[in-house]
């Protein structure tokens, strides 16, 4: 029924034992189509633990380039691919860990163009994006297209993560109904960020997917976890959907993708 | 009332890095004002010109958003914790 391969009950024997996974959990993963935006300092730990846990088809959105001062947070690159596309760098990782992942790559900037193509064909989409243009237009794309948004970011010593689920839950924009106007909020590198805060959160992005995948657990839908590095406490505040939100409310307002302005110059 | 409010990282540079304060009020609009006069240039951060919050950031109390709740005139008792969330972006770069 699950048909695994000798190297694969060995592989992933600790799943297998689990009873909340077993035989029926692995094969669940290794079925799983899961879309990661960005290779960067979220999508690096998610992506990197997604593959060791066998998700069976990982597509990777990226269009940069490994850079020096990548790497004191986005491990699944290395000193020797500086200069090498993140998406390349990343799959090289993946593949090396574990064969059993089928890597797609797609070098492109997500626009309101390309971004009903690249959501097609999967089921999650993790956002490790750097900026709220792409943020707002994941988060459209996943309310028109009924796509789970397990959804990360990080700023300094603090981060925060939910799930955004079209079918049981608040979407980022009841949240938050539109992007900050540029200047109002610190966005990309401006201020920095401690590197293993990008390994928290992406991690947690990681766990929400494979809960999401197996059908157990509670995901973090609804919540929103905030993680304050600095004073080690971890709080969760309450979501809940709001009927005027402008998406995905009774009566959206927004019916068409929307490429905002790229608040980040460097993104 | 006193209460606790918890200051996000971005604002905190109006609270001599202080990422918890104590603020008074008896409801959360009288809450701004104190913060206002305590740590100049707070609720401009916070708020629209009209005094209502602005979109990108939410204000809670305790675990829930006080849009829906009472909004700012949503009242505040002893014990009770106030933060302040703004939307951040950073991830990838």
């Amino acid at each position: 029924m699950t048909d695994f391969t000798d190297e694969q009950i060995e592989r992933y024997s600790r799943h297998i034992i689990l009873p909340e996974v077993g035989g029926v959990g692995q094969r669940k993963m290794l079925d799983a189509r899961v879309l990661m935006i960005g290779a960067g300092g979220l999508g690096s730990p998610a992506a990197y633990y997604l593959a060791a846990a066998g998700i069976g088809h990982l597509g990777i959105v990226d269009f940069d380039t490994v850079d020096l001062s990548n790497l004191q947070r986005q491990i699944i690159h290395s000193t020797e691919r500086i200069g090498m596309l993140k998406t390349e760098s990343a799959k090289k990782t993946i593949t090396a860990l574990n064969p059993d992942v089928n890597v797609t790559l797609y070098n492109e900037r997500i626009s309101s163009e390309n971004i009903r193509e690249l959501f097609q064909g999967y089921d999650y989409i993790v956002d490790g994006s750097d900026n709220f243009a792409t943020r707002f237009l994941i988060n459209d794309a996943c309310v028109m297209m009924n796509k789970i948004n397990i959804h990360g970011s990080i700023f300094r010593f603090e981060g925060q993560a939910t799930v955004f689920n079209p079918q049981d839950g608040p979407c980022y924009r009841c949240l938050y109904p539109e992007p900050p106007p540029p200047g109002l909020v610190p966005n990309c590198q401006e201020g920095g960020v401690l590197g293993v805060l990008a390994g928290i959160i992406g991690n947690i992005q990681a766990v929400e997917t494979l809960k999401l995948v197996l059908g157990i657990g509670k995901s973090l839908s609804g919540q929103l976890l905030i993680y304050d590095a600095l004073n080690t406490e971890f709080r969760k505040l309450t979501l809940k959907r709001d009927i005027h939100c402008p998406v995905c409310g009774d009566n959206p307002t927004i019916k068409e993708l929307i490429d905002y302005e790229e608040i980040c110059g460097t993104a | 009332m006193s209460v606790k409010v918890r200051i996000p990282t971005p604002l905190m540079k109006l609270t001599n890095n202080q990422a918890e304060v104590t603020a008074e009020g008896g409801t959360i609009a009288d809450l701004l004002n104190n913060l206002e006069s305590q740590f100049a240039g707070m609720k401009e951060r916070i708020c629209e010109e009209n005094g209502a919050p602005r979109r990108f950031i939410n204000i809670y109390l305790n675990e829930e958003d006080i849009r829906f709740l009472d909004g700012d005139k949503t009242k505040i008792k002893d014990g009770d914790e106030v933060s302040i969330i703004p939307a951040i972006a950073g991830g990838a770069v």
